[in-house]
């Protein structure tokens, strides 16, 4: 298997893609929209804000507040910065559905433009962590594989899993699973600790770290199955579930044709 | 009718009934080409597994519905393997069934116990034995090699001494001294307080000693240290502990001190670790406080201020052992 | 005589003379099976373990059982330059370099899931219809040993391959070694030699799992087999079968052809499930390090009922006397299991004192007809089904949307109530079947048809059941609780008056039973 890192596109990619089409044109583009808001001239930076700030009464000064200073329900969103409201808003985790719950991922209510003029708005109040550009996310030019997924392991599957599918934390709150994120999405969390998650500052986690673990989620998501259905990856329970139902299916069906007299 | 209560009679062995391949050539002839299929169908499967294993190239990688992407060599030569023995088990079972007699043959069980003078004729023999050899009389024979056979027995549990060290103070001490400086795990690198934003997390390992290219497993097995960094104002800390903090910068042992685990599922918005195999929860605004699950103490907090240079440091080594419960611990 | 017919002779007059083999051969050739689906599942453990012996030595072949460090520079990209321990390593090298390394690791791992689950529902089957008891107490008992050392070994091999998994399972083993009272520390050097996780644990558990543990199961197998062989096998009940007989087929050629059959089956049915589903895929663990951990960290489904016990166990752990005592590691990881596993053991002798039986039974309960002892079992069962649950409650937790804090509050609150409901449903569901058998054998069986009486009144047709119907309904013995008095024959009270109270209530208990229709009954029926 000397070619293993060569893995064929995983053709769950396709569909994956296609949904994400479909969802909006906003998702696809949204490392473009991100690097031109950061060489927006001063006129359209004005613009954007002023869009955002508008888009943000209408849409989220209900919860968090009308100059984003939260309330008893949500946080304050002043100086959270740009990052943060791309990955909150661009995963359609924000606005939230259903206040009881976590934020999960859904479909974006707001398209790229709406996103990059909140984000404008609210890196307006204060600063906080800039969107990643493009060239800051060419993970497959600075990222390591292998010390990805040793960085991965101390920082990440002790919530994520050791392969990326997510897992349990208190009370109901979950780690989601990472598989098909976009790499921006990934950088954002780390740099702005989205909800549950805590921060990983770039000094304890480098941006070339950073860019590792992507690269080591991205090889993961494409490795294809090696032996077999992977059964969720998610440990010994799913292994234990199918040897008790198929497994021992198969066996005891077969003993009991192998004893019943022939006709 | 009688006061006796009559039971329900044993009908005994139903009756034989034939099967259609003992009654009718033709379906006992179509039973052996079933069987004969079946073997075929094996011989075939070990076909797919030879030809799997010496000309599938094992980087071949083919979708297959429901399956998703596949290796092709693993999937055929299991898949050969698979038929080749369960085709041979379904012919011989359908072999059996069909083809074989199937006359049930009654078998009579014997009784297990010997008969009484057997018994009786071992017990004399036994006594007779014993008798003879004085075990009875000669008490000092007895108890001498009662005596020595007790000794031998010492000698294999004696030899096993040398299985490991006894554990000294080794579970008391890890790598951290006052002064050591926490770097990053991995990568070494010594950490600023300003490094790290509110709701930050660092894993951490104590500066390599001079000398060293690598962290053992051992030392990281008691080493390993969680930083995290609130509000200092969100802290609930008497004066000592919080003494061991600096600027809302706490540090934990990560190692569980329930049974050993990484504990290192912080959550920024409750402020709690969680450890994934027991699911023992702790309050990190608290010192660690075990508010759920099935530890029964604090994860361990690590004093820690900053150097001259304004990197982060221990104060002082841990004040009580890391990581699991032992003996004594307390002692 | 053909050609090959006087070879043969030759060879087995050849060994004859010096064996003196064919006195016995044609003895046992004629031995007598008895044919039961469930009669089967003793059987699959069996032959998984010879698939296991086998796949097993397949993987010594490259396995590396060393903890000293390498940097990896195998096949699997994501790990290249990784340092890890050579176990792990050699583990990598067979998966990925090793034609047919995977397929054998896997088929390997799937057997041993397979080889415990089987001998749990064996032992269930032997439980469930009293094949315990006697002259088969001791087989039971090496039975409940084979299941004990089958756990011990499926956890060693587990930790084998130094996976970030496997090692996590390794420090939980250390953790509860070491909350031992008194010698825990010691025995946990000693085991490690040294602190954990040491250079020395996986050679030895590796001799351990593959020389001395396979020994030792080799042994206790033969002496199994060897015993029901003398024995010869239990029948359940029906027509033609006795306590003094064994009806069924002949191990030449039905059983030969059939049980050699059903190996190759359940080699294939285990291959099968190595060549389609991934198990234990260790590259994407990562190698062990301490200071990692993965979320869901699992141990293998026999060992996940004590990993749920330890998880709900209350914190508690006194300093007595200046020493430590974890109650919160020893109730749940050693406590509880022993008392299981002597209690699983003694079993047998304990429902002999209740009943006070001591004659030998080759005819299998229904386990409608033993309603205290099918009510235990489906008990204990209900413990161990909440612990396990328990034992992946975040995994439940994040598929079914609940949380890990409420699965773990149902299984410290149903794991003392639930089983003894258990008991008390199974029990009463039991004498109910009964009570339904009972009706079987009076009033027929039910035809559905309705025929209108004269006085306009519509009833339905009772078709009466089949003599060997009949028969198999009413064959067991009317329970007598044991009569124990509490004087002896001079009017003194005897001693040990409470042990004999206790007894004389479970005697009751045990005895519990619907009257089993005789033909007195159906006489008086007819007489109406």
């Amino acid at each position: 298997m000397k070619r293993l890192s060569k893995y064929r596109r995983h053709r769950i990619v396709a569909p994956l893609l296609l949904i994400f089409a479909l969802l909006g044109i906003g998702t696809t583009f949204q490392v473009a929209g991100a690097t031109t808001a950061s060489v927006m001239t001063a006129e359209e930076r004005t613009k954007a804000i002023a869009e955002g700030k508008e888009i943000f009464l209408r849409g989220c000064s209900s919860c968090h507040g009308l100059n984003a200073e939260g309330s008893s329900i949500s946080p304050s969103l002043i100086g959270v910065g740009a990052a943060s409201v791309d990955f909150q808003v661009a995963t359609g985790r924000m606005p939230m559905a259903d206040m009881s719950q976590q934020a999960m991922r859904k479909t974006p209510v707001y398209n790229d433009e709406e996103v990059a003029a909140l984000a404008a708005y609210i890196a307006s109040l204060a600063p906080g962590p800039e969107i990643p550009t493009d060239d800051m996310l060419n993970y497959e030019r600075d990222g390591s594989i292998a010390e990805g997924g040793e960085l991965f392991r101390t920082n990440c599957a002790m919530c994520h899993n050791f392969a990326g599918q997510g897992g349990a934390l208190t009370k109901g709150k979950y780690a989601p699973t990472v598989m098909g994120v976009k790499p921006v999405h990934i950088y954002e969390a780390m740099i702005t600790g989205p909800q549950a998650m805590p921060v990983f500052s770039d000094k304890t986690l480098t941006p070339e770290e950073k860019l590792s673990i992507i690269a080591w989620i991205k090889s993961a998501e494409k490795e294809p199955q090696l032996g077999g259905l992977a059964l969720g990856r998610v440990g010994p329970v799913t292994e234990g579930l199918l040897v008790w139902t198929l497994g021992l299916g198969l066996l005891v069906g077969i003993a009991v044709w192998l004893t019943t007299k022939a006709r | 009718m009688s006061n006796e209560i009559e039971l329900i009679k044993d009908p005994g062995l139903p009756e034989h009934k034939l099967r259609q391949s003992d009654i009718d050539p033709k379906a006992a002839d179509r039973a052996e080409r079933q069987v004969a299929i079946l073997f075929g169908l094996s011989a075939l499967g070990t076909v797919l597994f030879i030809y799997s294993y010496l000309f599938i190239s094992t980087d071949l990688f083919v979708f297959i519905p429901l399956m998703g992407e596949q290796n092709v060599h693993q999937l055929l030569l299991g898949l050969g393997f698979a038929a080749a023995l369960l085709f041979i088990g379904l012919g011989a079972v359908h072999w059996a069934k069909t083809l074989m007699p199937d006359h049930e043959v009654i078998a009579y069980r014997h009784e297990l116990r010997s008969p009484d003078i057997d018994r009786e004729e071992f017990v004399t023999t036994a006594k007779e034995g014993a008798a003879a050899a004085g075990l009875g009389r000669r008490s000092l024979i007895k108890r001498s090699l009662g005596l020595s056979l007790g000794l031998v027995g010492l000698s294999p549990i004696l030899l096993l001494g040398d299985l490991g060290p006894l554990p000294g103070n080794a579970l008391r001490t890890t790598s951290w001294k006052a002064g050591t400086r926490l770097v990053t795990d991995p990568g070494d690198r010594p950490i600023r307080p300003e490094d790290l934003e509110v709701g930050a997390v660092a894993q951490t390992l104590p500066e390599l000693a001079p000398g060293k290219d690598h962290h053992s497993l051992n030392d990281i097995a008691k080493d390993a240290v969680l930083l995290i960094r609130l509000r200092p104002e969100e802290f609930n800390l008497d004066a000592e502990r919080l003494s061991w903090t600096y600027q809302g910068i706490i540090a934990f042992s990560k190692i569980c001190s329930h049974m050993g685990c990484a504990v290192a599922l912080y959550e920024q918005t409750t402020k709690h670790l969680l450890c994934p195999c027991h699911q023992s929860t702790f309050d990190v605004t608290r010192a660690a406080k075990v508010i759920f699950g099935p530890s029964a103490r604090p994860l361990p907090q690590l004093a820690i201020t900053v150097d001259a240079e304004g990197f982060l440091i221990a104060q002082a080594p841990f004040n009580e052992p890391v990581g699991p419960s032992f003996w004594e611990r307390s002692a | 005589m053909s050609a090959r017919e006087r070879i043969a002779g030759n060879v087995a007059s050849y060994v004859d003379d010096r064996t003196g083999a064919a006195a016995w051969m044609k003895k046992n050739l004629k031995k007598v099976f008895p044919d039961h689906w469930s009669f089967m599942l003793g059987e699959i453990a069996l032959y998984s373990f010879v698939i296991l012996l086998l796949s097993g030595t397949f993987l010594t072949f490259w396995f590396d059982p060393s903890m000293r460090e390498v940097v990896y520079e195998g096949a699997y990209v994501p790990l290249q330059g990784v340092e890890m321990s050579a176990a792990y390593a050699s583990a990598l090298e067979i998966s990925f370099e090793v034609r047919g390394g995977l397929l054998m690791r896997q088929i390997h791992h799937w057997s041993a899931l397979i080889f415990i689950a089987s001998i749990v529902v064996h032992l269930m089957r032997v439980f469930f219809t009293g094949a315990f008891r006697k002259p088969r107490e001791f087989n039971w008992i090496l039975g409940v040993g084979l299941l004990t050392l089958a756990i011990v070994e499926g956890f060693l091999g587990y930790s084998l391959p130094d996976d970030l998994l496997s090692g996590t399972g390794v420090r939980i083993a250390h953790a509860i070694i070491q909350a031992i009272p008194v010698i825990g520390t010691f025995l946990a050097f000693f085991a490690f030699g040294g602190e954990f996780p040491g250079f020395i644990f996986i050679p030895r558990v590796y001799i351990v799992h593959v020389l001395i543990l396979p020994g030792i199961f080799l042994a206790l197998i033969t002496v199994h087999l060897m015993l029901v062989w003398y024995q010869k096998h239990t029948q359940y009940p029906g027509p033609g079968r006795t306590e003094k007989n064994v009806v069924g087929y002949s191990l030449m050629p039905i059983y030969m052809a059939k049980a050699g059959g059903f190996f190759f089956i359940v080699f294939g049915i285990t291959a099968l499930l190595g060549a389609v589903a991934s198990i234990n895929p260790l590259w994407l663990y990562g190698p062990y390090t301490p200071g990692q951990v993965t979320a869901g960290s699992q141990p293998d489904w026999y060992m996940g009922w004590l990993d749920g016990l330890v998880r709900m166990a209350p914190p508690l752990e006194p300093v007595i006397f200046g020493y430590t005592l974890s109650l919160n590691i020893l109730i749940p990881g050693l406590i509880i299991p022993g008392i299981i596993f002597t209690g699983m053991a003694l079993y047998p002798f304990i429902e002999q004192w209740i009943t006070g039986d001591k004659r030998e039974h080759h005819i299998l309960d229904r386990p409608r007809n033993a309603p205290n002892r099918t009510a235990l079992g489906v008990m204990s069962l209900t413990f161990m089904l909440v612990a396990l649950i328990n034992g992946g409650n975040d995994l439940i937790a994040t598929n079914f949307d609940l949380s890990i804090n409420q699965i773990m509050w149902f299984s410290r609150i149903g794991i003392i109530v639930l089983p003894p409901l258990a008991f008390i449903i199974t029990k009463r569901l039991c004498l109910s079947l009964q009570r339904a058998d009972r009706e079987l054998v009076l009033h027929g069986r039910e035809t559905g048809r309705l025929v209108m009486m004269p006085s306009g009144e519509f009833v339905e047709v009772h078709e009466p059941i089949s003599p060997e119907k009949a028969w198999l309904l009413t064959q067991h013995e009317q329970n007598a609780p044991l009569e124990l008095a509490d004087v002896d024959q001079r009017g003194v009270r005897r001693p040990g008056l409470i042990k004999s109270k206790l007894r004389k209530r479970f005697a009751v208990a045990h005895a519990e039973q619907v009257a089993k229709p005789t033909l007195n009954d159906v006489h008086e029926l007819e007489g109406h």
